[in-house]
């Protein structure tokens, strides 16, 4: 009840703070999350775990070339207070030329065309609280260039600030046997949060290609989790690394082929990890105006997961089929299945969605998890199947 | 004698002519009249126009989108114009833009921005004939406007509300099309689109768009305000309501990458 006054009374004053010029939008929401099955771990919370968010967005253009972008997030959670977070998503000053543009501030960027997982994704951290696809992201802070040539377009990334993954605290679902503990962190750098990562990325299209090349050198994303002196606790350890990915497509009538992998050092041996895929899309089905897609990918991942920081996806293979209907409410369901080739534990996962009105947007999902006892990382899952209805607010 | 026989000769030299000659010389004249329309739009180098897209369906129900277009002219005659189109509203969608490089008889090269992920996706563009964003527009009626997608054969002139129009059948020549053929009412004054039927791939007339409230921008270039489309099928139509047209705008070719997609709101 608080939270919700609380989530007015933000609403309130940003609408009446709104600056005229401005282009004023976002997002406003409430959703259920929950678990049929009883926790594994003690102090989990169990059923039903509610919660609000709010992300509200300011564009403005000062002039002709520049651009000011604001959006700021909050997430209120009933059961899980690490779960309750807030962040910069955006908070940027962009300067545009006609082959070169300057960006200085907090943003975000994707990089990669697999479904199954973000492998070449690397610039900003994953706000792993929020969902467990790993498609919410935490502002990056940097001072971004990009050059637009004729044969491609580079950009360079300087960033000065890491940010921290988040992850549920202990009265959450989805987390590991052991808490993460979110007070203490360690690095590798002696500059720990301070150590300066460099990023570089060349993309381009030729025909029916669109290629993407990236290197990173910096802190990893994606921490190690080792326990703390007691084994009471689990502590995120931050590797420093470097990698170089490529991604590629090749689009042609109706078949999408792609490619993404990479080569890293860093975390113990160097090693390799590939998704390679490809969608299919069988449009206006039936001669209805719905279109369904098919999609197969295959994840290798080379990493020892003692050194390295554990994946799911060493050998792991994806079919999924995602189904739109095309309609004025811009319908859409996606079905998912991954499965670990070695153990045959896997997993199956299911969005849906539909527009409401014209402002609303109602978003199912669901996730369950099968075999899970026979893998190490994701036996911690095996109690928690989930289903989460969202109801959001678009203004 | 003579003469009489001359004058049956020249009449039947003359029907002969006319039966082996008269396909070619419709089609002659059709392209004529195309390419004359389509000259009248040369130059325009590059525009701007916001959209209002009124969907309503046979019930009368209306739901309401807003979306902004920019067009790149390609004077290359062998590719088309390059196009970018993002949405405003519904506010769910904000953000989205789709990238649109059109082919004569290639398949087009597309790219979708999806704000939820900031993600940019290739996308395939073999779906022409697929519903565009719900409307009654399939994705070809936005970017199949190109004289060399067709054949152009004329078929008659008759008077089309205040003007008098040639009409011209013309077929697909692109691959994926979901019509078999259209029927395109073109004025012989200024040598716009007036009207514009189509005919599913069963040859029965799917749909109809009609082009209202024509302006010329700039001396030169006309654009109608208003296109209409009927779906005589399913009784359901897609207003597209056009203003805040710009030209000569100072687009060029690094306005229309996928790298600023992301940023094009």
């Amino acid at each position: 009840m608080r939270a919700k006054a609380f989530i007015g009374c933000l609403y309130l004053s940003l609408l009446l703070s709104l600056p005229t010029q401005a282009d004023f939008s976002g997002e406003l929401g409430v959703e259920a999350r929950w678990f049929p099955k009883d926790a594994q771990y003690a102090g989990q919370l169990n059923a039903l775990q509610t919660s609000v968010f709010a992300e509200p967005e300011w564009n403005i253009s000062p002039t002709e070339n520049t651009r000011l972008s604001f959006i700021p997030f909050l997430r209120l959670d009933a059961r899980d207070k690490d779960r309750t977070h807030a962040d910069i998503r955006e908070a940027y000053w962009l300067y545009i030329e006609d082959d070169w543009e300057l960006l200085a501030g907090v943003n975000r960027e994707f990089w990669g065309v697999v479904e199954s997982r973000h492998l070449v994704n690397v610039i900003n951290q994953i706000d792993a609280v929020e969902n467990l696809d790993g498609e919410d992201y935490l502002g990056q802070l940097m001072l971004n260039i990009t050059l637009q040539k004729a044969y491609g377009r580079f950009s360079f990334y300087l960033m000065p600030l890491f940010r921290e993954r988040t992850f549920n605290g202990a009265e959450g679902r989805l987390r590991p046997a052991l808490v993460v503990d979110n007070n203490t962190t360690r690095y590798q750098s002696r500059a720990e949060r301070w150590h300066t990562d460099v990023a570089l990325r060349y993309s381009h299209y030729v025909g029916d290609w669109d290629i993407g090349l990236s290197y990173f050198d910096g802190t990893s994303r994606a921490p190690r989790l080792v326990s703390n002196a007691d084994h009471s606790r689990l502590i995120a350890y931050y590797d420093q690394i470097k990698q170089l990915a490529v991604d590629l497509q090749y689009t042609h009538q109706a078949w999408l082929w792609k490619f993404e992998g990479l080569a890293r050092e860093g975390q113990g041996h160097r090693f390799l990890a590939s998704v390679i895929g490809l969608e299919y899309s069988w449009f206006q089905l039936f001669d209805s105006h719905a279109d369904l897609g098919f999609l197969i990918e295959h994840l290798y991942d080379g990493r020892d997961q003692k050194e390295a920081p554990s994946s799911f996806q060493d050998n792991d293979l994806f079919l999924g089929l995602r189904y739109s209907l095309n309609d004025i409410q811009d319908s859409a369901a996606l079905v998912g299945l991954l499965r670990d080739l070695e153990d045959q534990s896997s997993s199956l996962r299911l969005e849906a969605e539909r527009r409401i009105g014209s402002h609303l947007k109602l978003e199912l999902e669901a996730q369950l998890f099968m075999n899970s006892n026979a893998n190490p990382t994701s036996m911690a899952f095996q109690q928690d199947d989930f289903i989460v209805l969202r109801l959001s607010h678009h203004y | 004698m003579i003469s009489q026989l001359t004058g049956n000769t020249l009449l039947l030299l003359a029907a002969l002519a006319l039966s082996s000659t008269s396909a070619e010389e419709l089609e002659g004249k059709g392209y004529q009249i195309a390419e004359r329309s389509d000259r009248s739009d040369h130059g325009f180098s590059d525009s701007t126009a916001t959209i209002n897209m009124v969907l309503r369906n046979a019930a009368g129900a209306e739901s309401k989108r807003e979306l902004e277009i920019r067009t790149l002219e390609v004077i290359d005659q062998n590719s088309g114009d390059k196009s970018l189109i993002i949405f405003s509203s519904p506010r769910d969608i904000k953000g989205t833009a789709l990238l649109s490089f059109a082919k004569i008889l290639d398949a087009d090269d597309q790219w979708l921005y999806l704000p939820a992920l900031k993600r940019v996706k290739r996308i395939s563009s073999s779906n022409k004939s697929g519903p565009f964003v719900g409307s009654e527009f399939a994705f070809e009626d936005f970017t199949a406007n190109e004289l060399n997608k067709y054949t152009h054969k004329w078929l008659r002139t008759e008077p089309c509300a205040e003007f008098v129009c040639d009409v011209i059948e013309r077929h697909p020549l692109y691959e994926n099309s979901g019509y078999t053929r259209q029927i395109a009412w073109i004025d012989q004054s200024v040598y716009q689109m007036r009207k514009l039927e189509f005919y599913d791939r069963k040859n029965a007339l799917l749909k109809t768009l009609e082009f209202k409230d024509y302006q010329k921008f700039q001396d030169s270039y006309w654009r109608a305000q208003r296109l209409l489309m009927h779906n005589h099928q399913t009784q359901k139509n897609t207003d597209l309501l056009y203003s805040d047209y710009h030209f000569k705008t100072g687009l060029d070719d690094n306005d229309f990458v996928k790298g600023v997609l992301k940023r094009a709101r």
